[in-house]
């Protein structure tokens, strides 16, 4: 109700301005919000699973994007309703979160979603629903530890945590090299990880990518990737033994923070200022050379005269290096970043094996390799490939790899994929459904119903029936009592999951049970929507 | 029930069958339009800028046409990128590869109308394209041992290249010179070092290669000529008033006599720098910035030659030709490395004088003069001419070599449709139809030369049957002729990439089963 009256019986306006607003109230606002958030499930639901498949987007600039990633595909899609919004939100915060799994944290919301749908045309109550859903997700969280396996590993015997990353990869394009890609993923999280602390810090590993060669020519460099070249172009390309001196001052006459003029009012003034500069850049080169650097590193930009002075020197020199590139550097190689020059000393010099430039293709692109680096916990992984957005899709799906490897080092449990792991709380919800008395056994009946879509999603999306498959495999698991059934979809022949290598991380699973539940109960919950009219 | 819509207004959104129609049908235009470029006999295409002046390119290069347009498609964006990395990667095979790209794809719409999961093409697609490679894997020659040999490998291979461009006139003139110039190069890839002049006159016979270096540059007056023995030295510094670089610095005086007082202070900072330039006891100073009026003549005076401006392409070119190392600094003479020549002198091109350095120390640099009748002439043979460079430099490191005309493709679909045969499941359709979209290339060859291609094709198709067969398409004679005899060669990574980056782009396109275009950016109406 916009208008009220007041005692005196004048009408009192709530909402100023009724007919410029739209308004949605009770049941019509639960349902447009629920139908909203099941068009975005839908369109992320042909992207499940290893048949999954591509969306191109078109941006606003006319960039492409080709991708699979469920989180990218709603970042970048242009939104504009707000139920829509919180499905980009769920998404995202399970990418943060987990980094993997967000196609299927959406689908599954948008399962609860169409659930809840049918029960509110039953009259149960919002609230009702919101509560089943909350305890039929607290049971499948319980189930899912009692199901997960732990898997032992270490440095040498990493085979589980490939298969692992094999199975995030296989939905996406890069399939064709799963392998390598995995093999690629999980030595640089390795490389970069504390065992002991558990702790992986993913900004150790660079990720960077050059359109030409093809997938298969992606390597791991246990160093870092620069893209950028030598400053002078007759500098050597190849130093053995570096020390890297990291600056981040430019190599240019000090502009002082504070304003200043030199005013020249003579010819000695003239003469002397400019010994001064000269002595400048004197200075500076002798000190980087003074302190045995034999390649410098820097922020900034050089003046022409630096430039030969330090060409002459013989002093190599790389200029206009990122903030983070240059962080990394100093973390492979084990060097500090130096702000002015008057602080350089021998121990401020990062320490390198080899540092190389490397020519691409036929155009002027040079790289500069970092290699043999005396702390190798900074790593590159260099992607090749054919075209600008195969590298942009390969680098998302590595970054999703890399996640479930670290998520792997932070808690080594496992569950199966396949959809087994849905199926089987799926089972286990139902089961406990019947214990608890009230409306909320629907609700929680409901859950396990919406459990059911995601190996539905996997059946549909690889060619199969799928209610007779779902119906075949969940019959199985019951009878062989095995929790590994899920659905085959590559045609391999066999349903054990356990078979295929077929491994999802447990973390991943639970938190998606989790977001999607709390996202869906704060949809149910909403039950009047004011937005402004269309001006 | 009113259901709001999902996204901002003009944002559009296509599904499964529609969205891959919309694909499909914007890579096949692509490939339409650049078909007919393929070949020895393929036709140029003109293209209009928008931009002021309605410049004209003619080309028959298909990165380059891909490049000038203006595509709203997403799938055919896919292409043109791959056109482009093809470019920039091995610098041939750049409508090849789109054209191999939307036959599979035309392929590819066949089979999902006959009900096919396209993640089933996609896999036949992979099998067929690893077993199409090692194909041409088994059947590279190398000669990279025998230097003759591979000397006359490159030669044909720059013919052939040579041969679809405006270029093919005169293709064994052009691949003498692009061999030539390779070859200087021992090895590197770097085409920075290989330099082309375009001058418009003459005819295209007249092109030549220099083993020097050419400087399209004036020499300054009263400057001498012709240098034997020149000492050189390259450099990039400021020479026109040497500016204070410390921050915050002015002039300020409070009288025209010291006005004239800093003036004479700056001349005497330049005569000094003049001078210190000068006791590195040399005889020619190049420098990529501007040489003001004062210095020239201070340079003139002391017999030194002054050439100014000199582009950064040019002095990096410069420094490497002599040997020399590039300065901004002067004060130690006895350690700033000098180039060297025998002989400087003006030369006089068409009506253009030229700077020409003969004899350099170093002999990796080169120049090629290109002279041709009209502007576009020229910007067409430069771009023949650098897909010539580039293939070589690329076959210089990878020495494998391919027979051309069509004969690639035919050894390919070949092994291919062995393959289907021995595949079970419907995989084998996929794979079959990689082997209909490779045979496309040859067809399109024949077509594009006025040939009955259906009736050259089955021939080939006999011929390469029997095994360790050399046939292809002989265009100028119109039958299946010996590749071998003919000397059509190729180089193995550029059809290596063309098979790779297609199958690539494809199977991009193929996955995809929806498409969402944000609504286009408002551009901000002129006031």
């Amino acid at each position: 109700m916009a208008l009220a009256f007041d005692e005196f019986g004048r009408p009192f306006i709530i909402i100023r301005e009724q007919e410029q607003k739209s308004r949605l109230r009770g049941l019509d606002a639960q349902k447009t919000n629920i139908s909203a958030g099941k068009a975005v499930a839908r369109i992320l639901r042909t992207s499940l699973g290893p048949k999954g498949m591509d969306k191109i987007l078109q941006s606003p600039d006319g960039d492409v994007t080709i991708t699979n990633d469920g989180a990218t595909i709603l970042e970048q899609m242009d939104v504009d309703n707000q139920i829509a919004k919180l499905m980009v939100e769920l998404s995202r915060s399970q990418d943060y979160e987990i980094g993997d799994g967000t196609t299927g944290v959406v689908v599954m919301a948008g399962a609860l979603l169409e659930q809840a749908e049918k029960l509110l045309e039953r009259g149960i109550h919002p609230i009702r629903i919101a509560e089943g859903y909350e305890l039929a997700s607290r049971i499948a969280f319980e189930h899912l530890e009692r199901i997960s396996h732990k898997f032992e590993f270490d440095g040498t015997n990493i085979e589980d945590l490939i298969q692992t990353c094999m199975t995030t990869l296989s939905s996406k394009i890069v399939n064709r090299c799963k392998r390598s890609m995995a093999e690629i993923a999980v030595k640089a999280v390795l490389a970069v990880a504390d065992l002991e602390r558990k702790d992986v810090n993913l900004d150790l590993i660079k990720v960077e990518g050059k359109v030409g060669g093809k997938l298969e020519d992606t390597e791991l460099i246990y160093g870092i990737l620069v893209d950028k070249d030598m400053s002078h172009p007759q500098m050597p390309k190849q130093i053995e033994d570096a020390k890297i001196a990291i600056l981040t001052c430019p190599f240019e006459p000090p502009k002082p923070k504070t304003k200043h003029k030199v005013d020249i009012d003579s010819v000695e003034k003239f003469q002397t200022l400019r010994e001064q500069e000269q002595k400048y850049f004197d200075d500076m080169v002798k000190k980087c050379k003074d302190v045995g650097a034999t390649l410098v590193i820097c922020q900034w930009g050089f003046d022409d005269e630096a430039n030969h002075l330090l060409m002459h020197r013989n002093l190599p020199a790389v200029r206009w290096v990122g903030g983070v590139e240059l962080e990394l550097i100093a973390i492979a190689t084990g060097g500090r970043i130096v702000p002015r020059f008057q602080e350089l000393t021998p121990e401020k010099l990062g320490k390198a094996g080899l540092v190389r430039e490397k020519a691409f293709g036929t155009t002027k692109d040079r790289m500069i390799y970092i290699e043999h680096c005396a702390n190798s916990r900074a790593v590159t992984i260099f992607i090749r490939g054919g075209n600008k957005m195969m590298i942009e899709e390969t680098k998302r799906s590595l970054h999703d790899a890399l996640c479930v490897a670290r998520n792997l080092i932070r808690n080594n449990s496992i569950v199966y994929g396949g959809g087994s792991a849905e199926i089987s709380c799926s089972l286990a919800v139902e089961a406990a459904a019947d214990k608890y008395p009230g409306v909320e056994q629907y609700a929680i009946r409901a859950f396990a119903d919406a459990l059911d879509a995601i190996p539905m999603a996997l059946a549909e999306n690889s060619g199969l029936q799928p209610i007779e498959t779902l119906s075949a495999v969940k019959s199985q698991q019951i009878k062989e009592n095995n929790p590994c059934c899920g659905i085959d979809c590559n045609d391999v022949g066999t349903n054990d999951m356990r078979e295929q290598n077929v491994f999802e991380t447990l973390i991943g699973k639970q938190q998606q049970i989790l977001l999607s539940t709390q996202v869906v109960k704060m949809i149910l919950k909403i039950d009047d929507v004011i937005s402004p009219s269309e001006y | 029930m009113a259901t709001g819509s999902l996204f901002k207004d003009e944002a559009t959104e296509e599904k499964g069958e529609r969205a891959r129609m919309a694909s499909f049908i914007g890579a096949m235009a692509i490939a339409d339009l650049v078909k007919t470029t393929l070949g020895p006999k393929g036709m140029d295409k003109i293209l209009q800028s928008t931009g002021r002046g309605h410049s004209v390119t003619v080309t028959n290069d298909g990165a380059t046409i891909l490049k000038s347009l203006h595509i709203d498609n997403p799938a055919a964006k896919v292409l043109v990128d791959i056109s482009k990395v093809q470019d920039d990667e091995v610098g041939d095979g750049t409508t090849s590869v789109v054209v191999l790209a939307g036959e599979l794809l035309r392929e590819a719409e066949k089979l999902v109308n006959v009900k096919i999961h396209p993640m089933t093409i996609i896999s036949g697609y992979r099998m067929a394209a690893e077993c199409a490679r090692n194909a041409l894997l088994e059947k590279v020659v190398d000669n990279k041992l025998d230097a003759e040999k591979f000397k006359d490998d490159l030669m044909k291979i720059a013919m052939t290249t040579l041969s679809s461009k405006i270029l093919s006139q005169d293709k064994e003139h052009f691949a003498k010179l692009a061999v030539d110039a390779v070859m200087r190069l021992k090895g590197s890839t770097n085409l920075e070092s290989i330099q082309i002049i375009k001058k418009p006159g003459g005819s295209l016979t007249d092109s030549f290669l220099d083993e020097g270096f050419i400087l399209d540059k004036k020499i300054g007056v009263g400057q001498p000529k012709r240098i034997e023995n020149a000492k050189i030295l390259v450099a990039n510094t400021a020479m026109d008033t040497d500016k204070v670089k410390i921050y915050g610095a002015r002039v300020r005086v409070d009288s025209m006599a010291k006005v004239a007082e800093i003036e004479v202070a700056e001349k005497e900072k330049m005569r000094e720098k003049v001078q210190k330039i000068i006791n590195h006891g040399i005889n020619c100073f190049v420098n990529r910035q501007l040489i003001y009026n004062f210095p020239e003549e201070l340079f003139a005076d002391a017999g030194v030659l002054a050439i100014e401006h000199a582009d950064f392409d040019g002095i990096e070119r410069l420094g490497l030709v002599t040997g020399g190392e590039i300065a901004s600094t002067f004060d130690n003479p006895e350690s700033v490395k000098l180039g060297h020549c025998k002989l400087i002198e003006e030369i006089m091109i068409g009506e253009d004088k030229l700077i020409h350095f003969s004899g350099v120390a170093m002999g990796q640099a080169c120049t090629i003069v290109l002279r041709g009748a009209s502007p576009h002439m020229l910007d067409e043979a430069e771009r023949s001419l650098h897909d010539a460079l580039c293939v070589l430099s690329q076959t210089v490191n990878d020495s494998r070599v391919l027979f051309g005309g069509g004969w690639p493709e035919m050894v390919m679909a070949k092994a291919v449709d062995e393959l289907a045969r021995k595949t079970p499941g419907k995989r084998s359709h996929a794979i079959e139809a990689f082997s209909r979209a490779l045979i496309a290339i040859p067809t399109t060859i024949a077509d594009n030369a006025g040939l009955d291609s259906a009736e050259l094709i089955a021939q080939l198709r006999a011929e390469h049957h029997k095994e360790g067969s050399t046939a292809g398409i002989d265009v100028i004679s119109g039958s299946v002729g010996d590749m071998s005899e003919l000397g059509i060669s190729e180089a193995f990574k550029v059809k290596q990439a063309v098979l790779l980056s297609a199958t690539e782009a494809a199977e991009m396109i193929l996955r995809v089963d929806e498409i969402i275009t944000c609504a286009p950016r408002r551009r901000e109406d002129r006031m």
